[in-house]
């Protein structure tokens, strides 16, 4: 298990160092010359030199690759083209909103998804199993925006119940922070609801198949046992998988939702980056998404081999 | 000697599938008394296992469908209440079921497997049930058993998972034993082993075993009576001896014909008997073996179904035409020429030495 333990996390680094190397060449992919080309056609020369000076960029690529991820590593990921503030300081300000918002996405779509997927798979065919197989269908092929455009119609502009944009920092305002929560997180959950739904379904109806739940029958277990120990408990394995992407997807930012919340998350930010054209932001952004990706899928793989003992041996 | 242990009567088994209703077992009747052996052989995808999951109700409803009467001690089981039927699986009736690499649950250790049904149905607490276990273990011929309990059942290799299963089916000291090919991926010594311990328990406990399998030669060793089945029917029936004396369905001649190679018979061997079972959604009128029989071929019996019929005390044969003796004493010949050396058999009950596929298309 600890040597299991350790390769995962070294294969987990060596991808991020490849995510590194992706992110740095970003910035060398744009034509010509980058900061030119964030600052546009009229520009303060003293800005431009400024900003060339300590983007390093006078420097041999390995060079200033080896500098920036040295930095990097340090907490460093350069300045904002556009602000001068320091990327992590940028960083620092938008990650707690979209992990809230993620995890609240989430916890919505697994309230959802794990009921609807089990009594769809064990009610295969039936009326509820057409249900849930409808709902998650709507939920996929409906874009979100739609479900937070219509959301805000009902609860924040018939209703009056709650508010229809922005982000409230729960040490402000703990109630205000959770009423402006409610509807971003539904909007996402039930996107990521539909998703899961399906893949419950499908993970608990292959479980139900499987011979050994035929012998665990013929041992005259009752069904409620079989269903607990033979078939979720099976069943979870794939669902932990796809749940972890699911929240890794999550922290990468919701985009279109946080355009529509006025939520200011990560996605938000690095929209706004590629629309201005600021690299250093873009490039941290991109960066700590792929990192907490890496990280969740880790956390992920040493559950899964918790949950199944086949991994842990080899 | 008292009435039957399990009585079955106009045993159907239909499944509604996208290409019409498929009739896996037709009109399948017969006793089994205590302390009995009774063998059902035939080709891949003939009814065997499906004809006896049904007698527990062990086959999903829908899409399958069961009708007719198990009687168990004087029970229907197939009107049971599902709740009383829990207790009928495992205690009176136990399966050993057919592929010992998907049988077992990969998440749980082995000796939770085995006393879970001991847990639920004896009187019995975690640690005698785990002393059980062991016991059974050993006896079906796992080394370190007591050190085993808690090992996954990855870390067996296939002919080891098989007695796991086996001491599974035994757990809950059964009436009835169902042995789906049970020692089918067992090398020959480990098969011997486990066939004496069946014998033993028959001995001792009186229990009954119904036993599936394709080997002949196992057949002929241990089973009281033998039943072929074809297209979900019964065919032949007829106590061991004399099923292999004198065969006289021409179905069960091919069989005997077509020299099984010990442990497979549905592989080469039954290229032998010229063309395909007919598929259950698509059954030929008339008698079910027409097109592939030899032996005679008349308007009856393309239009007609023959009737089970007796044609001495306990031989029973499905067919208006009986071979006659000088082929039948050429099948049985054959037969004993051949089954008689065990040459080629399993080996090692490595991984891969299992039976080829499930045979389910
Ligand atoms: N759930 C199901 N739905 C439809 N058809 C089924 C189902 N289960 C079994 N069958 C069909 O029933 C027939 C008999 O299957 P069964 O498993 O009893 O054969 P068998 O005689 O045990 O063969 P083998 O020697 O390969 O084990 C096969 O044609 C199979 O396709
Ligand atoms: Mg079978």
């Amino acid at each position: 298990m600890a040597r299991f333990v350790l390769r995962r996390t070294a294969q987990s680094l060596v991808a991020l160092l490849g995510v590194s190397i992706v992110v740095f060449a970003l910035i060398h992919l744009v034509p010509g010359d980058p900061i030119r080309a964030a600052l546009g056609t009229r520009f303060d020369p003293e800005v431009y030199e400024l900003l060339r000076e300590r983007s390093g960029l006078d420097q041999p690529l390995v060079v200033q690759y080896v500098d920036w991820l040295g930095r990097a590593v340090q907490g460093d990921l350069g300045v904002s083209f556009r602000s001068g503030a320091p990327v992590t300081t940028v960083l620092a300000a938008r990650i707690p909103p979209t992990a809230v918002l993620a995890v609240a996405s989430l916890v919505v779509g697994i309230v959802v998804a794990i009921p609807a997927g089990i009594i769809a798979a064990v009610r295969q065919g039936k009326a509820a199993d057409y249900l849930a197989t409808g709902f998650s269908q709507v939920g996929v092929s409906i874009p979100d925006f739609w479900y937070g455009i219509m959301l805000i119609l009902i609860f924040s502009v018939t209703l009056g119940w709650l508010p229809p944009l922005g982000y409230t920092e729960f040490g402000e305002d703990p109630v205000d922070f959770a009423r402006r929560l409610i509807l971003p997180a539904v909007t996402a959950g039930v996107v990521t609801g539909a998703i899961l739904t399906r893949f419950v379904r499908s993970s608990v109806l292959e479980a139900l198949n499987a011979d050994h739940v035929r012998l665990a029958r013929a041992k005259g277990l009752p069904e409620r046992y079989i269903l607990r120990h033979h078939v979720l408990r099976n069943a979870w394995i794939p669902i932990v998988t796809v749940t972890g992407l699911q929240l890794g997807t999550l922290l990468g930012g919701i985009v279109i939702v946080e355009v529509v919340f006025a939520w200011p998350g990560l996605g938000r930010l690095a929209l706004d980056a590629v629309e201005r054209r600021d690299y250093p932001v873009l490039q941290g952004a991109v960066l700590f998404m792929a990192g907490a990706f890496l990280v969740i899928n880790l956390l992920v793989d040493l559950l899964y081999a918790k949950l199944d003992p086949r991994i842990a041996v080899r | 000697m008292s009435g039957p242990l399990l009585s079955v009567r106009d045993l159907n088994v239909r499944f509604g599938t996208k290409r019409g209703t498929a009739q896996v077992v037709r009109g399948m009747s017969y006793d089994l008394h205590e302390g009995e052996t009774l063998a059902i052989v035939g080709e891949s995808g003939s009814g065997k296992s499906v004809s006896t999951l049904a007698l527990t109700r062990l086959i999903p409803t829908p899409p399958g469908r069961i009708e007719g009467q198990v009687l168990l001690d004087g029970d229907d089981l197939v009107t049971m209440p599902e709740k009383q039927l829990l207790q009928v699986r495992g205690t009176r009736v136990g399966y050993v079921f057919q592929d010992p690499m998907t049988s077992l649950n990969p998440v749980h250790p082995i000796g939770r497997q085995v006393t879970e049904g001991m847990r639920f149905h004896l009187d019995v607490s975690e640690h005698e049930a785990r002393d059980r276990a062991v016991d059974l273990l050993r006896q079906v011929g796992i080394p370190g058993a007591e050190k085993r309990l808690d090992d996954y059942p990855h870390q067996f290799s296939g002919g080891m998972r098989q007695r796991v299963v086996i001491a599974i089916g035994l757990a809950c000291d059964p009436k009835i034993l169902i042995a789906d090919e049970m020692t089918t991926a067992l090398d020959v010594t480990t098969q011997a082993q486990i066939t004496d311990l069946v014998q033993h328990l028959q001995e001792e406990r009186r229990m009954a075993v119904i036993w599936i399998t394709h080997d002949l030669g196992v057949v002929a060793g241990i089973a009281d009576r033998v039943m072929v089945m074809y297209a979900g029917q019964v065919i032949e029936e007829a106590s061991v001896d004399r099923l292999f004396a004198e065969p006289r369905h021409p179905y069960t001649v091919g069989l005997l014909m077509s020299l099984p190679v010990l442990g497979d018979l549905r592989g080469e061997a039954l290229t032998a008997i010229p063309g395909l079972p007919p598929s259950p959604t698509d059954l030929p009128d008339g008698c079910s073996f027409h097109p592939r029989c030899s032996f005679r071929d008349d308007e009856r019996c393309l239009t007609e179904q023959p009737p089970l019929r007796e044609i001495a005390p306990g031989h029973h044969v499905r067919s208006f035409y009986e071979v006659d003796d000088a082929t039948a004493r050429a099948a049985s010949a054959a037969q004993r020429i051949e089954v008689e050396p065990p040459e080629a058999s399993n080996d090692d009950g490595s991984p891969d030495a299992g039976p080829p596929g499930g045979g389910r298309p």
